[in-house]
């Protein structure tokens, strides 16, 4: 075992999938600075820069999928897929079924997602639940260094499309990128857990679709993912010295969603507090609760959830996403006089 | 009318300092995230807004401040978005990226592309409600190879659509030089729509105001779309702290966490040809390389000493005329600055 940055494992991770699989192209908007450790590994063949062009470039990787490839395209941020939707919800996600089952796009797009270093609405979105929303795509969030090199190998081997959520919080490159560019005058709420850690010496690949306990609990399952998580075990621990006992599940893909796994904790606690990121109305938080009570579970709710478009102001921004605090009071309420 | 060349200057001037402000801020940490500076362009933005008049639309790219600020938006409410206040240009919701301005028919976007619908919706609505009014579309020349801005010059070519795209031509699209990632001629391109395409020295601001002034009047009686392309230089790359632009500044700082994994990947036993490898090592030293040469660091590209030149026949009205710009802007700064929330 040795420890990398959250970044520093998935490059670490592509760079052994592309050793080992000569179908895996790389391309994207700058990928030849971004990824010029990979760029001068596998060659300009393997390792392309795009036009600004999403709509052209997803929509080429999807089809390079269907041809036999295995093309990683990369997006800048999962905001700028609003200009290039179509080639997920028409094409990607439909290849499959329209074909009747006899073609798939195994594309993935690897892009960063998430806020909480002051860049604005337009360049802060989670957006997983929107892109959950559709059949046929998988949507991976990953919240620490192994989880995410280990993703990454699986939705690498998938043969449908998955969305890899990089969240910029956790990667110490685009932080450095977008954030800091180079100041030291600014500091950031990072997750130091998710931000750096322990990863094995030979990546294996992680299931897809299979949820993680962060840590039990006999009170209250918070269920989140991505930074998500971090803020709840946070929340967790300051639960913990208020005599409540919260687990917390780390969902790690958003879909598919591991129903079973998730039921579990919820009935075992019967108290269910989404931590999640993402908009609140019509998203992941909803459909948690929809699952439960598909599956029978009795249990009480709560949601802790961005409910507006993100504050570009620091102070608002910090309210408006999920913080420690805010998932602290719906703990307690939740959990409230009946325990 | 001939422009006043001294208008001009004092316009970009204000804009060069009251960008200086801000690139201080935040390299002091009070404004966050990504901060795009139009340092370097002020002879385009100028050339151009200082010839809209009420009624005009401004569709805005991610580094609009020098419009909004040409244009007659309050600098302080500018700075106060910046700086995240309640009171700033659109209650700290927006930041530098997002700046809307009803009053001045101006919206920015941080989505690359972006102003080309929005300049042509403005226009139809000129077109429909308030014939004789134009919409203005600023973006890069990386913008240029996305499909929604020249979809929106298509339109604007079938419906005659009163827009003005200009688009600030300084060679790179973000990290990459954009001779590498676009095909064939912009000026054709626009040509190709059925859409006159201008060429001038974005530098040059009597050059852009000549150009911008037939284009907009073109407009104006319902002659239809320009396309002005003016060439420029970001003298601080594509935002504050890129790292191309720190590289160049400061080699020895910047390289070593760069060449180490860069070298280590190099020479991993898995991977491409040593053939393969190689030319993936050009490619990024060539961008490198040529940040280093690059025209963005060399002062006579400049606009703004470019035009205080023209001006040195009357040295006293131009250092007056500095002397009040440099205090309103300082002003306009400690104002801002008044009652930040630490």
């Amino acid at each position: 075992m040795s420890t990398m940055f959250f970044t520093q494992a998935i490059d670490d991770a592509l760079a052994q999938a592309m050793a080992d699989d000569p179908r895996i192209i790389l391309f994207g908007e700058d990928v030849p600075l971004l990824r010029r450790n990979l760029l001068v590994r596998f060659g300009p063949r393997r390792v392309r820069g795009t036009p600004i062009s999403e709509s052209a470039f997803l929509g080429a990787g999807v089809a390079a999928a269907m041809a036999g490839l295995r093309p990683v395209v990369e997006m800048y941020m999962v905001d700028f897929l609003g200009v290039c939707m179509d080639a997920l919800l028409n094409h990607a996600a439909k290849v499959e079924a329209f074909s009747g089952g006899k073609w798939t796009a195994p594309v993935m797009v690897r892009v960063p997602c998430g806020g909480g270093y002051g860049d604005g609405g337009q360049h802060e979105q989670s957006l997983w639940g929107w892109l959950a929303h559709i059949p046929g795509l998988s949507i991976v969030v990953p919240s620490t260094p192994a989880d995410a090199g280990g993703l990454l190998l699986a939705a690498l081997q998938h043969d449908g499309p998955v969305i890899f959520l990089e969240h910029k919080l956790l990667s110490e490159t685009w932080l450095e990128f977008l954030g800091s560019g180079g100041r030291r005058t600014v500091q950031y709420d990072v997750p130091a857990n998710g931000a750096k850690g322990a990863v094995p010496r030979r990546w294996e690949p992680l299931p897809i679709g299979k949820a993680m306990v962060r840590r039990t609990g006999s009170d209250v399952t918070i269920v989140s993912a991505g930074v998500g998580v971090h803020r709840a075990l946070q929340a967790a621990e300051a639960a913990e010295r208020e005599g409540i006992s919260a687990a917390v599940l780390d969902l790690r893909t958003i879909s598919p969603l591991d129903r079973t796994t998730f039921c579990e904790m919820v009935a075992h606690t019967g108290r269910l507090l989404v931590v999640d990121e993402d908009y609140e109305g019509f998203g992941l938080s909803g459909e948690l609760g929809a699952v439960a009570l598909e599956a029978g579970v009795s249990f009480k709710y709560a949601r802790v959830c961005t409910q507006t478009t993100i504050p570009y102001a620091r102070e608002r921004e910090d309210q408006a996403l999920p913080n420690v605090k805010r998932i602290c009071s719906a703990i307690a309420q939740l959990a409230g006089e009946e325990r | 009318m001939p422009p006043d060349l001294w208008s001009l200057y004092a316009l970009m001037l204000k804009s060069r300092l009251f960008e200086e402000v801000i690139a201080k801020l935040w390299h002091d940490g009070l404004i966050s995230g990504e901060m795009h500076l139009g340092t370097g362009e002020e002879a385009i933005i100028a050339g151009v807004v200082a010839q809209l008049r009420e009624g005009d639309a401004m569709a805005l790219d991610h580094r609009g401040s020098a419009a909004l600020l040409i244009r007659g938006v309050d600098p302080v409410l500018i700075l106060r978005e910046m700086l995240g206040c309640p009171d700033g240009l659109c209650g700290g919701m927006g930041g530098h990226m997002h700046l809307f301005s009803k009053e001045h028919l101006a919206a920015s976007s941080g989505i690359v592309g972006a102003e080309g619908p929005t300049a042509a919706g403005f226009a139809i609505a000129a077109q429909y409600s308030n014939p004789g009014a134009v919409a203005v579309a600023f973006f890069g020349d990386g913008a240029m190879n996305q499909g929604m801005l020249m979809e929106s010059m298509n339109l604007a070519s079938v419906w005659n659509l009163p827009v003005l795209f200009v688009c600030k031509d300084d060679g790179w699209a973000i990290t990459t030089q954009s001779a590498n990632m676009t095909g064939g001629n912009l000026n054709e391109r626009a040509r190709g729509l059925g859409i006159p395409a201008v060429e001038v020295d974005g530098r040059d601001v009597f050059a852009v105001w000549a150009a911008a002034n037939a284009a907009i009047e073109r407009a104006r009686s319902g002659q239809g779309p320009t396309f002005l392309k003016a060439r420029c230089v970001h003298f601080e790359g594509h935002f504050l702290g890129f790292q191309l632009i720190r590289i160049a500044r400061d080699p020895l700082r910047e390289m070593p966490d760069i060449a180490l994994p860069l070298t280590k990947s190099f020479l991993r036993l898995t991977g491409a040809t040593m053939r393969e490898r190689i030319a993936g090592l050009k490619t990024v030293m060539a961008s490198v390389l040529s940040t280093l040469r690059d025209p963005r660091r060399d002062p006579i590209n400049d606009p703004v000493p470019r035009t205080r030149a023209s001006l040195q026949s009357d040295p006293e009205r131009l250092r007056a005329l500095e002397d009040q710009i440099e205090k309103d802007v300082s002003d306009v700064a400690a104002y801002a600055l008044a009652e930040v929330p630490s």
